[in-house]
């Protein structure tokens, strides 16, 4: 067959792209638990950021991760609709991600600017020890950005209106603008914030323009340069977590109690 | 099909196929192709180099398939049958940094992927290995992917040295801040201040080699 015959062009273009195929596909496969290994410690090394038990643009071995994690961190369930723990399942294997989909352990959130459509029953958070006792709480977040969904987590202190620091470990976000909610010097901004006002509102918003220390702008954080969108949607997503149909009632609860 | 050189592995030509896009036919500085990436990666010299050796490694590769299978590629599909094969390489290299080196493959987030539309490896596969036999094309592909890496390191070098007084993530000059004397020139760690330095480094390689200059 001759080399640019309309047939022999028909067969050769369907080979590269099989072969193509089957190479992807394999690396894909092959390559699959490493990364899943690699985005579960990508996880834990974001927590210890937002619990401020690492300083921002710190980086950690693996092993020396795992150990802080391990000796402060400690996993729980909570259920979003009464804000009382969860005991008797396993925290390790839940799967909160894939919990949304599921119409059994989940239900739909009113209309609300996070983007947020799905909330799950169950939420794991992460409780930070100093000492033996609970000092803060770690809540995950998410909610609709500019080119798909902002996943991080909020750290509050014992009062639960003092935010210890936040961290965003997946975003689809344009690099170098919307992007940097993962750069440390702006994470670094953070600490010493309030969440709640005096009515126990969620109030924290990001805000263009020239913004002070925690001192003088407690509900207030420089927005992202260059990315309105994404700086909103920061604001929209806490604002809704921290709210009623998120960790409303579980930071109630933990309030009146005294300890998380 | 030739599939090897007929005397030796790294002969003359090997050495100046190397070694040719590196200096005197560098693909940033004289082709001017891939500036785009060559601006957003160099803030750090680790990002630097993981994406230079990522575009070495694609470049090598695609250049020898392309010239292993360029006999039998019908002519009228050959860029897009090349494109596929830069893809799927590319697709590859990400998977692997993934699984490997994770937190940089996220700082690095679309400029891997983006190595597809960088002109650099199409320009060779199509200029290049579509002419020449595997071994030849496998180290024209190397040596430009080099070419590149060099320049994106020592814009890294630049940037990161100034923009954050740092190097591979250790700190060099002990920032103000930390303790230390330096004040970190902040402007090196935006888009134009690469502009600059390879605008600077262009016309210094052009002094000392007048045969790069462009003629009126």
């Amino acid at each position: 067959m001759k080399v640019d015959s309309p047939l022999y062009t028909l067969a050769f273009a369907t080979l590269v792209c099989v072969v193509c195929a089957l190479f992807v596909s394999a690396a894909s496969v092959l390559l699959k638990d490493r990364q899943e290994v690699n985005r579960l410690l990508y996880l834990r090394k974001n927590v210890l950021q937002a619990a401020g038990l690492t300083e921002p643009g710190q980086r950690l071995s693996t092993e020396q991760a795992l150990t802080l994690f391990n000796r402060r961190i400690q996993p729980r369930l909570v259920d979003l609709r009464s804000g009382e723990y969860v005991s008797g399942r396993d925290v390790e294997s839940y799967q909160q991600r894939a919990a949304r989909s599921d119409p059994e352990i989940s239900r739909a959130a009113d209309d609300n600017p996070a983007g947020v459509r799905r909330i799950p029953h169950l939420a794991k958070v992460y409780l930070v020890e100093d000492k033996g006792s609970v000092s803060h709480v770690v809540i995950p977040v998410e909610g609709l950005g500019l080119y798909g969904t902002l996943y991080g987590f909020l750290a509050l202190e014992r009062d639960t209106r003092t935010i210890a620091g936040i961290a965003f470990y997946e975003n689809r976000e344009t690099p170098g603008l919307g992007g940097e909610v993962d750069n440390p010097r702006w994470r670094a901004l953070w600490p010493g914030r309030q969440a709640f006002d005096d009515q126990w509102q969620p109030a924290i918003q990001l805000v263009k323009g020239q913004v002070g220390g925690p001192a003088e702008n407690p509900y207030e954080v420089d927005a992202l340069s260059g990315a309105t969108i994404t700086s909103n949607a920061v604001t929209e997503l806490l604002r809704f977590w921290l709210s009623g149909q998120g960790f409303g009632p579980y930071l109630e609860k933990a309030r009146s109690r005294g300890v998380f | 099909m030739k599939w090897l050189p007929e005397r030796e592995w790294l002969g003359k030509r090997e050495w100046r196929a190397m070694a040719d896009p590196v200096f005197d036919n560098n693909p940033i500085l004289l082709q001017m192709l891939g500036i785009c990436s060559a601006l957003a990666v160099t803030t750090k010299m680790d990002k630097a180099l993981v994406l230079g050796v990522s575009v070495i490694v694609v470049a090598g590769l695609a250049s020898l398939v392309v010239s292993l299978i360029r006999k039998i590629t019908p002519h009228t599909i050959r860029i897009i049958v090349q494109l596929a094969i830069i893809s799927s390489l590319v697709i590859v290299v990400d998977q692997v940094l993934k699984a490997y080196l994770y937190e940089i493959s996220l700082e690095l987030s679309v400029f891997v992927g983006l190595i597809i539309t960088n002109c650099l490896i199409l320009g060779r596969t199509e200029g290049f290995a579509m002419q020449n036999p595997p071994w030849i094309s496998f180290i024209d592909g190397i040596g430009n992917g080099l070419g590149y890496a060099v320049l994106l390191l020592i814009v890294g070098f630049v940037r990161e040295l100034l923009g954050s007084g740092r190097l591979f993530g250790y700190p060099v000059l002990t920032p103000v801040n930390e303790g230390g004397w330096y004040t970190p020139a902040g402007m090196f760690l935006l888009a134009p201040a690469a502009f600059f330095i390879i605008a600077a480094i262009i016309w210094a390689l052009r002094a000392w080699k007048p045969e790069q200059q462009e003629k009126d």
